[in-house]
């Protein structure tokens, strides 16, 4: 029904000239821990399916949870970084609904004792800090994966049967739940991709997670409610999953306040409701609708006993915190001596880290920086793809500024190689020899350029012989074109001078 | 020789093989041909592991031919395992259709325990299904009958336990104990059941019924022979977080001191609440007696009030049902057991339908239902939340009535056996089994049931409830040794003695 009624978008401008949108987010973020988070199977990504499995997280008859120590401290590492207080005794408690891909049939999570709580992150959104409050950081287990065959969509519905690999149940997890984010106004994408980007940046740091969005160890929710400007309470908000790059959060949530506003705006009401993110429309669909409300009859999980983390442990945890992203940005920005403007578009970018390689490859942090600030941007937004998905390394960006330093490139033939690279053909040396892109560095063949260019341009020969250099431009463009371009055009000057005997 | 040998205490038999006076192997063949001979009138076995049985008998000889070092002091034993606990290999149901034929892929901490301990497993015996009961009428597979009287019930969830000790099938047996399912069906068979204190012994590998309430424990026909299987069973263990990071407490030398000193200068409660309306004459003259037994052997018997008791079974039946609402949910069809409607057009949620209806018996619907009700949004407080503080108002009553006595006493069940069929169709009737051991259970306190006699009225044995503080099981077991020799010292006999010989039919 809703499919019939459907309102379409409004302006975005539009849209956010009447409403104003509240954000939340919830981010479910895989642990790096070697074994699952209530037994000892292992927890690596890809192995073939229902190999990483025993009777406690296949839940067969009679088999029970341990909790894992590791996943715990993650956890309050997680917490400690978001700057929340870490709860003295908290408890497990069990979700219940039933899905296949879940063993036991329902979850083990925390519900109203998380182990951290009240905390924030401070995010930086095009020059400005936006702090958001961080509402809890949960532990709980991952479930197992349902492929479903047959049927259009990939999802269960119209599938004609499903796979299940219970490989990722009972894989750590923490769900981190941010507090109602109100007052971006228009910036609510761009403050939403921000916090994403800046959380994944800090669980690498903290090394909790591999933080991979393409695979599944960091996982967005995305809500989002409407309010008519001046309203006394938020809206109804809808969720929406799927959203599994840091591009499709943003996307995801200018979309929803377009499609809400529109129905707002038609006089329609939003339903509380999941819905997916398809990457490729950029736009959201209803799923699962939440009207049969789910109850999902929490209760203390009687076969584990209250976690309480000694003080010790937790102020032992606080110091091994490494340096934070933003600070360590700042630091970074000092010493490659960056401005702040300069900084901002590498962060927004995403190119900090890609920069850090590069410096340590050897280029100087200018030339990194250049490098994957304009051409290597470009490239990027030509193909759609963030700069680390580039097919080129930090080591490959450094080799090449290495050529160029050493006069082996020019700075044309610098950018033919890189694109040869971003081609796939090889190694920098790879793509020079096979393309046939080295600067023309022995004199024999150009001074042979040299001398039939001055050949044919007699009158230009004499204006220089007479003191004229400037006329020379006439002469290289002639042994640059003969060379095609692979000629050092410094070089090509000195010469010309000695032939036509000036002193340069 | 075959039938005196399943007379014998588990202690007796254990030294004699030991001494080779006699081979594990033909203790276990003679227990076997017991089996063959009487349980099908009895009914207490779901399966017998004949095969493996007599393999791991032969090993346990093969092992003292060789001079090795004995594993434990039951050695060669034989037992019967109740249908809930895992063993790897062998058909395991918990008495219901919905597991018929799943072969476990592992063995619970006890299976291992037993098995490392030479202990030999003859088959897994019947129950009320996951547990659900106090006659074992619920199970998918039939009822067991009483050895003493077969048209009566051998008490549950554990009848098959019970019986199989009470019907000479085996001198111990596993029992698992949520709300009485040690000790009422002890009680009603004249033989020996204990529940340890919550934790003592692991549940790793026993199919749950309420987690926070279940404890497996040993039973026997003497106290003697319980103690011993309790040190084989009991101890922490890292696989269940519930389990206590506490030594193995040594009841056997409690024991033999209740044996030797009896139980002059302690202190013993009964439990005002624990008895009166409800209970059958015959047990109440029963239960007088033993403490009049008590008083004479010099112990000092004080009453203890402890008021939230009458709470205590409504509480229960919020608890358990709510657990296990959620514990059962995995049998769902997908990874093992039964599985119906998967005819290629059903979907995955109407396979778990139509499995779960057809697997799952009237009582285990029942109190599924009742659990998931009592934790639904709205009621969760006022359901689970006040049975959550009764059971706290209950563990101190306990604390209070311990600052009284070193343990209390009460009758283990309020009637003796009833017939088979007799309340099958009253659930409340049935619940009312529980009544003196339910409040144990949610204190999790070690309680154990000892024959304190057999009832003028019904010429059927009664249990005496024993229960310590928690981790307080040797002076529980202390209470029973001394309690158990009394009564042999009074009538010449003891109760598991004057169980009617039970001439099978083999069929
Ligand atoms: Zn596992």
């Amino acid at each position: 029904m809703s499919e019939l009624m459907d309102s379409g978008l409004m302006d975005y401008d539009e849209a956010l000239e009447r409403f104003d949108p509240v954000l939340g987010l919830e981010v479910h973020v895989e642990l790096g821990t070697v074994t699952k988070m209530f037994c000892g199977c292992p927890t690596g990504f890809g192995a073939a399916p229902n190999t990483q499995v025993c009777p406690v997280c296949l839940a067969l008859p009679g088999a029970m949870p341990t909790v894992n120590r590791q996943a715990v401290e993650y956890a309050i590492k997680i917490g400690l970084a978001l700057n929340c207080e870490i709860a003295e005794l908290c408890r497990f408690s069990r979700k219940n609904y039933y899905y296949p891909d879940m063993p036991k049939n329902y979850q083990i999570s925390q519900y109203d004792e998380p182990i951290a709580f009240g905390g924030y992150l401070d995010v930086d959104v095009d020059g400005e800090t936006v702090r958001i409050e961080i509402e809890r950081a949960h532990m709980e287990e991952d479930t197992g994966k349902s492929t479903h065959i047959g049927g259009a969509t990939g999802r269960i519905h119209g599938a004609e049967y499903s796979l299940l690999d219970y490989n990722r149940a009972g894989v750590p997890l923490v769900e981190i739940v941010t507090k109602p984010v109100t007052g971006t106004g228009k910036a609510a994408p761009a403050v939403a991709r921000a916090y994403v980007a800046a959380l994944r940046d800090l669980l690498a740091a903290l090394d909790v997670s591999d933080v991979r969005m393409d695979q599944g160890s960091l996982r967005c929710d995305a809500n989002l409610s409407l309010m008519e400007k001046g309203a006394p309470e938020f809206g109804t908000r809808t969720e929406t999953k799927n959203v599994n790059s840091l591009r499709s959060v943003e996307r995801a949530v200018r979309y929803e306040i377009t499609r809400q506003a529109a129905r707002l705006a038609a006089g329609q009401t939003i339903k509380q409701e999941t819905r997916h993110f398809d990457e490729s429309t950029g736009t959201t669909a209803a799923g699962r609708s939440k009207e049969t409300a789910e109850d999902y009859r929490y209760f203390p999980e009687p076969d584990l006993v209250p976690v309480t983390p000694e003080r010790e442990w937790v102020e032992r945890v606080r110091a091994t915190l490494p340096e934070l992203p933003w600070l360590r940005r700042a630091r970074q920005q000092a010493e490659w001596g960056f401005t702040d403007l300069e900084m901002r578009d590498l962060v927004a970018a995403d190119g900090v880290s890609l920069v850090e390689q590069t410096v340590a490859a050897g280029a100087s942090p200018g030339e990194a920086r250049s490098w994957w600030g304009s051409y290597l941007g470009q490239q990027a937004n030509n193909r759609g793809v963030t700069l680390a998905e580039l097919p080129i390394s930090p080591t490959q960006v450094a080799a090449v500024v290495s050529l160029v330093n050493d006069g082996k490139l020019t700075a044309k033939l610098a950018r033919q190689v890189v694109d040869g690279v971003l081609a796939g053909e090889g190694e920098p040396d790879q793509v020079i020899a096979a393309r046939g892109l080295a600067v023309v560095s022995d004199d024999a063949p150009l001074q042979q350029a040299i001398d039939d260019a001055l050949a044919a341009q007699p009158d230009v020969a004499e204006k220089i012989r007479s003191g004229k250099v400037q006329a020379i431009g006439a002469i290289l463009g002639a042994v640059m074109k003969a060379t095609r371009g692979q000629a050092d055009a410094g070089r090509v000057r000195e010469l010309v001078l000695k032939t036509l005997g000036v002193d340069s | 020789m075959s039938a005196d040998l399943t007379r014998r205490s588990a202690a007796e038999l254990a030294s004699a093989i030991a001494s080779r006076e006699v081979s594990a192997v033909e203790v276990t063949r003679a227990h076997l041909d017991r089996i063959g001979a009487v349980d099908p009138d009895v009914h207490a076995f779901l399966h017998v592991s004949d095969e493996l049985a007599l393999a791991q008998a032969a090993e346990v000889d093969r092992a003292f031919d060789a001079g090795e070092q004995s594993a434990s002091p039951l050695a060669g034993v034989p037992l019967a395992l109740k249908d809930i606990v895992v063993q790897k290999g062998v058909p395991t149901t918990a008495g219901s259709k919905i597991l018929e034929g799943w072969l476990p892929p592992y063995d619970a901490t006890i299976t291992r325990k037993l098995l490392d301990a030479g202990i030999v497993i003859l088959g897994k015996t019947n129950m009320d299904e996951f547990a659900m009961g106090s006659s074992t009428e619920n199970s998918a597979y039939g009822p067991t009958r009483n050895p003493w009287d077969l048209s009566k019930i051998p008490g549950g969830s554990g009848g098959g336990s019970s019986a199989a000790l009470a019907a000479f099938e085996a001198p111990l047996a596993i029992g698992t104990d949520t709300g009485g399912s040690i000790r009422q069906p002890a009680s009603v068979t004249g033989t020996v059941g204990a529940k340890p204190t919550y934790g003592g012994v692991s549940r790793y590998g026993v199919i749950a019924l309420a987690s926070s309430l279940d404890q497996p424990g040993p039973c026997a026909r003497t106290v003697l022979d319980t103690a011993m299987l309790h040190e084989v069973i009991a101890g922490h263990d890292p696989m269940d977080a519930t389990s206590i990071p506490q030594p193995v407490p040594n009841v056997v030398a409690a024991v033999r001191r209740g044996q030797a000193d009896g139980v002059a200068g302690m202190k013993i409660g009964v439990v005002k609440q624990l008895g009166g309306q409800g209970y059958q004459p015959g047990v109440l003259s029963s239960f007088r007696s033993a403490v009049e037994q008590l008083q004479a052997a010099g112990a000092e018997i004080v009453e203890v009030d402890c008021p939230h008791f009458e709470y205590g079974l409504a509480a229960y039946y919020l608890i358990l049902p709510s657990e296990c609402s959620s514990n059962l949910a995995r049998f769902d069809a997908m990874r093992y057991g039964l599985r119906i409607g998967d005819d290629g057009t059903a979907s995955a949620e109407q396979v778990m339908s139509l499995t779960r209806g057809a697997g799952f018996g009237a009582e285990v619907k029942r109190r599924i239902i009742l659990g998931t009700y009592a934790l639904s949004a709205g009621y969760y407080d006022a359901y689970y939340g006040s049975a959550q503080k009764v059971r706290t108002l209950i563990r101190q009553d306990f604390e209070k009535a311990y600052q009284q006595a070193d343990v209390l006493i009460s009758p283990a069940s309020p009637t003796t056996a009833f017939g088979i069929g007799e309340k099958v169709d009253d659930p409340m009737a049935m619940y009312l089994n529980d009544l003196a051991t339910i409040p144990g259970s949610l204190a999790g306190i070690p309680a154990m049931s000892v024959p304190s006699g057999i009832a003028a009225d019904t010429g059927l044995p009664v249990g005496l409830q024993i229960m310590g503080p928690a981790l307080g099981e040797e002076r529980m077991y202390r209470v029973a040794a001394a309690f158990e020799a009394g009564y042999l010292a009074e009538h010449g006999t003891t109760v598991p003695q004057q169980i009617p010989a039970l001439e099978g039919t083999a069929r």
